[in-house]
């Protein structure tokens, strides 16, 4: 484990809220785009001159053109139901990581120049001009909203954080101070088509080596198909599970249950990226440009379906907002959803009795599952609402022995976020990272305690890379972090009945 | 209206007309100001569907989900619930208040609106106790005291003022019911009749005008906001419907990369 030179949480017997201690992660901050990153997208390079007018003028743009900010820059009554709800709150006790605190450093702003109350009586309210300091906060703190909902659930209003968050970086953004991790990424999707920019040849290289490892591993064929004309299935995932650990495990995974499943499949070299950045900075320009990609694919390669991995934000962009976004997708089979997750693929195959799983293959392992935050609170799988609570949990249990759910109050819809959403994932915010997982890690350290729960697995791209980096700071090896089609690549049963 | 003879009816009519004038300007902002920002909540576009999952696959499943919000604060009780209770304590003696008030603003009264006349102090005492508890949970909580505003603190004093006005007018000093319902009746079909002057109601109608006229320019837009947030009243459908607004399909027309 790497130094540090911040203090690592102590995990409590049970979630304590914390004391407030203003200021302390109001240091906290990720790197700014370079000039290039911003005017790849159309943002500006740099800090505009006439800023604080210009921020005012979007912030009234962007009333028009979304209802949820409207009324929820109104509606708060302050009552203080989401302040013990948000984990960089629980992890941090930084009073402006409290959802309605964050809200209020852009309610301020909107009271001041939307409002009359504001204009008249701007102490009394709460209202503030748009100065330097404040321009500083809100990339600071709107850095430090992952954008999981979990303050929605509980807020009697239903007033989303994320809603928020996302317009002050649309703000931002618009004045020319963009978040380099963010705003690098989308660039390198729109160019290169996917995040990490691993360019089709060695994407291509990277499938082959997989197609190698698994025929050693196993003795079968598994194909991981590129940019396969006329397949049946377009397969998006995320490009983490291209290569780092435990993603690929589920890569494998999937393949091996197309393979069973006799269901032909492709990837695209030229939307080879599940996720969405763009939802990360409320662009729904850009969040569209990125879905286009994704449609046109999926018509250049002639596929019926589009199957989407295992990425928790990506299948928020891809349950909630494809077919507004970028479709109508009227060129697929219109039997399946469109798009279909894999977990609610694989679901169905085990259902069907297509897919035959050993689950003594998993025995080494005790498991429990974390519900990714975007999963669980912003989509839905299969046919009725909590299924995205279910099928995955379905899953596991038919891959595996040995199944815990953490404690209620962590899980389903109240489930924590990993700590590294909302593109926050980045080097620079580590002692966030670290402390904003401290709910999740309490949780898992009371299942590991009560039945001896020795691996976590994850349906998402960023909760796999983020709990990899953080469960060391816990006292947890890397790999308890596991990939969900990880366990069903162990247990599933090859070649018999196919 | 007759021009009074004697110096105290003279100053009675004074009173009757500043506080007709009072009511109805209070009356008239509420109405416009909450209309108006009703307006803007319903012309706003919700281009992305966002409900808080797991959400209702139907309209009425929807309904229903809202009607719980609203009549039972479902939200609320999950996180928290001791204001929930302070929170359900106060609007439902409000509700009781205001329905109970209608016998002022209707001839014949309705039967249930007799019906529920005696439970009224009860809906006082909840609304205040409320307010109470809310007040003591923003004083004492360290998290809601640091958000809190000025105007969040005044916004309960003023309620509470109404609480304890509107007891006073009834415990304290007994006003005279029945030329104070003249003088409603006469506001509503304009025919003005004297407002009995008596300190404590004077008190109490201010602060309820205090309250209508900040309506519209304030938190208290909460109540007509919850209807409208795209949390709570979207249908999860968005696989089966496109919800395209009309700037994002502006945007499609405007320039498509495929």
């Amino acid at each position: 484990m790497a130094k540090t030179d911040f203090e690592i949480p102590v995990i409590g017997d049970y979630l304590q809220t914390p004391d407030l201690h203003p200021g302390a992660m109001a240091k906290s901050a990720p790197f700014k785009a370079a000039a290039k990153h911003q005017q790849a997208l159309g943002f500006p390079g740099e800090l505009v001159e006439n800023w604080e007018e210009l921020a005012v003028a979007k912030l009234a743009e962007l009333l028009k053109r979304y209802r949820s900010l409207r009324v929820y820059l109104d509606a708060c009554v302050k009552c203080g139901a989401c302040t013990d709800k948000c984990h960089f709150f629980l992890g941090t006790g930084d009073p402006k990581n409290m959802p309605v605190a964050r809200q209020d450093l852009l309610r301020c702003v909107y009271r001041r120049h939307f409002t009359l109350a504001g204009r008249l009586f701007p102490r009394l309210v709460g209202a503030r001009d748009l100065d330097a300091d404040l321009l500083e906060e809100w990339y600071r703190y709107f850095h430090q909203c992952s954008q999981c909902r979990r303050c929605s659930v509980f807020c009697p209003f239903g007033i989303d954080t994320a809603e928020i968050s996302m317009a002050a970086r649309e703000i931002l953004d618009e004045i020319g101070v963009g978040e380099k991790y963010c705003n690098e990424i989308i660039g390198k999707v729109h160019t290169v088509g996917n995040n990490l920019g691993l360019p089709a040849p060695a994407l291509a290289n990277t499938l082959e080596g997989l197609e190698e490892d698994v025929k050693e591993d196993t003795g079968v064929d598994v194909r991981f198909p590129l940019d396969v004309q006329g397949a049946e299935v377009l397969l998006i995932a995320p490009s983490a599970d291209f290569f780092a650990e435990p993603h690929v495990d589920g890569l494998i995974g999937y393949a091996k249950v197309f393979h069973q499943a006799g269901i032909s499949w492709t990837l695209s070299s030229y939307a080879s990226e599940a996720a969405n950045f763009a939802l990360f900075i409320g662009n729904y320009a850009q969040m569209r440009k990125v879905a286009l990609r994704i449609r046109k694919a999926a018509i250049d390669l002639g596929v019926r379906r589009i199957i989407v991995g295992e990425c928790g934000h990506a299948w928020r962009v891809a349950y909630s907002f494809w077919n507004t976004l970028a479709g109508p997708f009227d060129f697929l089979d219109p039997r399946y959803p469109i798009p279909q997750h894999i977990v609610e693929f694989t679901y169905d195959l085990i259902r069907r009795g297509v897919v035959k799983l050993d689950k003594e293959a998993n025995d080494h392992m005790k498991l429990t599952f974390h519900d990714s935050c975007n999963v669980a609170r912003a989509t839905r799988m299969g046919d009725r609402p909590g299924g995205q609570f279910v099928l995955p949990r379905e899953v596991i249990k038919a891959s595996c022995n040995h199944f815990f759910d953490m404690t209620p109050e962590s899980i389903g819809e109240k489930t924590f976020c990993c700590g590294g959403g909302g593109g926050l994932l980045t080097d620079e915010l580590l002692e966030l990272r670290v402390k904003g997982a401290l709910p999740r890690m309490q949780a898992l350290r009371e299942v590991h305690e009560e039945h001896g729960v020795t691996h976590m697995a994850a349906i998402c791209a960023i909760c796999k890379s983020q709990f990899s980096k953080v469960l060391p700071y816990y006292g947890f090896p890397m790999d308890t972090i596991v990939s969900l089609h990880q366990l069903v690549s162990n247990a599933i049963r090859m070649g018999i009945n196919s | 209206m007759q021009v009074a003879d004697t110096p105290r009816l003279y100053v009675m009519s004074v009173i009757t007309v500043t506080y007709a004038l009072l009511l109805y300007t209070a009356m008239a902002t509420f109405v416009v100001g909450v209309s108006y920002r009703v307006f803007m909540y319903a012309r706003a576009p919700a281009p992305l569907r966002i409900p808080t999952m797991p959400a209702p696959m139907t309209r009425t499943g929807v309904v229903f989900r809202v009607a719980r919000e609203v009549g039972l604060f479902e939200s609320l009780f999950k996180s928290n619930k001791w204001t929930w209770i302070f929170a359900v304590m106060f609007h439902l003696g409000l509700l009781l208040e205001v329905l109970r008030h209608l016998r002022f603003f209707i001839q014949p009264i309705w039967f249930w609106v007799v019906l529920i006349q005696p439970f009224g102090v009860y809906g006082g005492m909840l609304m205040v106790a409320g307010i109470v508890g809310l007040l003591g949970r923003r004083l004492l909580l360290a998290r809601v005291r640091y958000l809190s505003d000025p105007s969040d603190y005044l916004m309960l004093f003023l309620l509470l003022g109404i609480g304890l006005s509107g007891f006073a007018v009834r415990l304290v000093d007994h006003t005279d019911i029945v030329s104070f319902k003249a003088f409603v009746l006469g506001l509503l079909y304009f025919h003005w009749r004297p407002l009995p002057v008596n300190p404590l109601l004077l008190t109490h109608l201010t602060l309820v005008s205090l309250l209508l006229i900040v309506f519209p320019f304030s938190k208290l837009l909460h109540a007509p906001g919850v209807f409208f947030s795209p949390t709570r009243n979207h249908v999860d459908d968005a696989r089966e419907q496109r919800h395209l607004a009309p700037w994002a399909a502006q945007l499609e027309r405007g320039g498509s990369e495929v």
